[in-house]
């Protein structure tokens, strides 16, 4: 088949996501029952979700899911694993042989831990390391990809329905404090396995509805710190800006929305208050680079809580609500009530308006 | 004539619809697109929560949502009314050149893009609560009315409204000093005059979702139109 580079295919999505802020454990069911009603926003080809919570047992491991396109890629890649990490366990990640999923790769799972020696020689926080690991292997080992790398959580996704897909990966035995989910609709890349959404890099994860215009402009900037495109798709790009933002930036969550999504100059300068848009055109000034355009609908996942964020001009659709504990965001409504038939408080945030929802402390 | 749209795809429901009688209450409606699109003669009652594209290319028929719409309702609509008992997503009224769209709550963002009108064909909107940014984006023809009931303080219309607009009218209940219009936009308060062009609509808007209407008049409204005196002079040409 053709890969990016070799093909373009101009095109919507479908996302939604689920979190209690009490920490409690939800399986999959709910939420692959929520793409339901958003079928047509998808076209089947990539359908993926990530949970939150789910490896309680392994916590403190790093927990890879990768693919590879035979045995031999994944025994050349268990070499150079064992060459940076104490493999704790290792498997196949469980599925069910359904018509409506074919040409799987291997899928396996490794929880690791960095092997002292190597940090100390590579002088770097186990993070870092991590994340450098996941680069390496995702530009250089051509057949091995990793495409989930964080501490109690994971990615699941396929070429596919993303109902189907939740059924391909027994997503009822799953239990996480907070789930999103992705139906693809691929506007410029082929849909592969590794192309679909969640993009994930440590416990960050993206979810994306929209086609943004400014990716070679981001792209340009993100790799200069060391982060590698390998996949020409905006999702990719959004992922690693989120990382660079809060993990090497220290910037918090609503820092990141207005430098993602900032607003315009014009807004800014309307602005009544003196010390808030100081602010607003330093984050605005520094990481111009950073400035997102185009359509965007984004729910930022990450150990203990979620982002939800849409492009300045709102160019796709975000509704928001709660019930109890739970707060749901989706595409649309409908996939809200499949999963909470009473959810309140309904509302669509404003373009650039981040809503961020947080685990109480302790619970996750 | 009763439908339970529940697991129902969007082509076997309108397929339904187009076969049932005049009156149909659709039950259990979880994000069928398209519902009732091009259809006249029928008064359709919703309950649940209807697809984007809601009576898009409308010719007649008459919509009744007991909750919330999602986005694009009314798309291109040519006849007919809708009323939404909640609130209404995206890009309601998309460049719809005749009937009505009357909103209990509040209208996301761009409502009334490109809305349109043609001597006796002059579509109308009426949103209850407030708007979002973007409101009247290229509005090119019909009437527009944000009410702002229980805004609460908020602002009636989000940033941007009435950009690129070049026909029609916006009405505003109560004060739009805190609202930032486009050069090309002349703003009055509405006269009398003004006001009777429009009652007629803030009528049957009170009467379907029960307020007073002497008490939604009596209130100023502002009206945004464009700048009839060329507004794009020296934009495009040198003229």
């Amino acid at each position: 088949m053709n890969i990016e580079g070799q093909i373009r295919i101009p095109s919507g999505c479908a996302v939604a996501a689920v979190i209690s802020k009490e920490g409690r454990k939800m399986t999959g069911e709910k939420i692959i029952d929520s793409m339901k009603p958003m079928h047509d926003r998808s076209n089947g080809l990539g359908g993926g979700f990530t949970a939150y919570g789910i490896y309680p047992d392994y916590k403190d491991f790093y927990a890879f899911h990768m693919f590879f396109n035979d045995r031999g890629c994944r025994k050349n890649c268990e070499v150079f694993l064992k060459e940076r990490f104490e493999i704790i366990k290792s498997e196949i990640i469980p599925t069910r042989k359904i018509p409506s999923i074919t040409d799987e790769p291997i899928i396996w799972r490794y929880f690791v831990t960095p092997l002292r020696s190597m940090l100390a020689s590579f002088q770097v926080d186990e993070n870092e390391f991590v994340a450098r690991t996941v680069m390496k292997i995702n530009s250089e080992m051509p057949g091995c990809y990793v495409f989930s790398s964080g501490k109690n959580m994971g990615a699941f996704k396929a070429v596919g329905y993303p109902e189907d897909v939740g059924v391909f990966y027994k997503l009822e035995e799953y239990k996480g404090y907070c789930w999103t989910a992705h139906g693809r609709y691929p506007t410029n890349t082929p849909g592969w396995w590794g192309g679909a959404h969640p993009f994930t890099l440590l416990d960050y994860s993206v979810v994306h509805n929209g086609e943004i215009s400014s990716y070679d402009a981001n792209r340009r900037f993100i790799e200069m710190f060391g982060y590698k495109c390998t996949l020409q798709t905006d999702t990719e790009v959004i992922t690693y800006i989120m990382d660079y933002l809060i993990r090497k930036q220290k910037l918090s969550l609503s820092e990141s929305a207005n430098v993602i999504a900032a607003p315009f100059w014009s807004t800014i300068e309307s602005n009544k208050d003196p010390e808030e848009k100081e602010r607003l055109k330093y984050l605005r000034t520094v990481f111009s680079s950073l400035l997102i355009t185009g359509p965007f609908s984004i729910v930022f996942g990450f150990n203990g809580g979620l982002m939800a964020l849409n492009d300045r001009l709102k160019l796709r659709s975000m509704v928001v609500g709660e019930k109890d504990d739970k707060v749901f965001i989706a595409s649309e409504e409908s996939a809200i009530r499949v999963m909470e038939p009473d959810a309140e408080n309904i509302y669509a945030p404003a373009g650039g308006e981040a809503v961020i929802v947080k685990v109480k402390e302790g619970a996750f | 004539m009763l439908i339970d749209a529940e697991n129902m795809d969007f082509k076997t429901l309108n397929q339904k619809i187009r076969e049932s009688e005049n009156k149909i209450h659709i039950t259990g409606c979880c994000g069928q697109r398209f519902i009732a699109s091009g259809m006249k003669d029928k008064e359709i009652t919703i309950d649940g929560i209807s697809g984007n594209a809601l009576g898009a290319y409308l010719n007649g028929a008459h919509i009744i949502v007991n909750s919330n719409a999602q986005d694009a309702v009314g798309d291109t609509m040519n006849e007919g009314i809708i009323t939404v008992n909640g609130s209404i997503g995206d890009a309601a009224g998309y460049a719809m050149r005749g009937g009505k769209i009357y909103i209990k709550g509040n209208a996301g963002y761009r409502a009334g893009i490109h809305m349109k009108e043609y001597k006796t064909k002059v579509p109308v909107m009426i949103i209850g609560g407030t708007a979002g940014s973007f409101l009247a984006e290229y509005q090119a023809g019909g009437i527009i009315i944000v009410l702002g009931i229980n805004s609460n303080g908020r602002k009636i219309v989000g940033n941007f409204p009435c950009t690129g607009m070049h026909g029609g009218k916006v009405f505003f209940r109560g004060s739009t000093d805190d609202i930032a219009f486009p050069e090309n936009v002349c703003l009055k308060t509405a006269s009398d005059k003004d006001l009777d062009q429009i009652k007629p609509e803030i009528t049957e808007f009170c009467n379907i979702f029960g307020y007073d209407t002497e008490e939604i008049l009596n209130s100023p409204f502002t009206i945004a139109t464009p700048d009839s005196k060329n507004p794009y002079k020296q934009m495009y040409v040198a003229n």
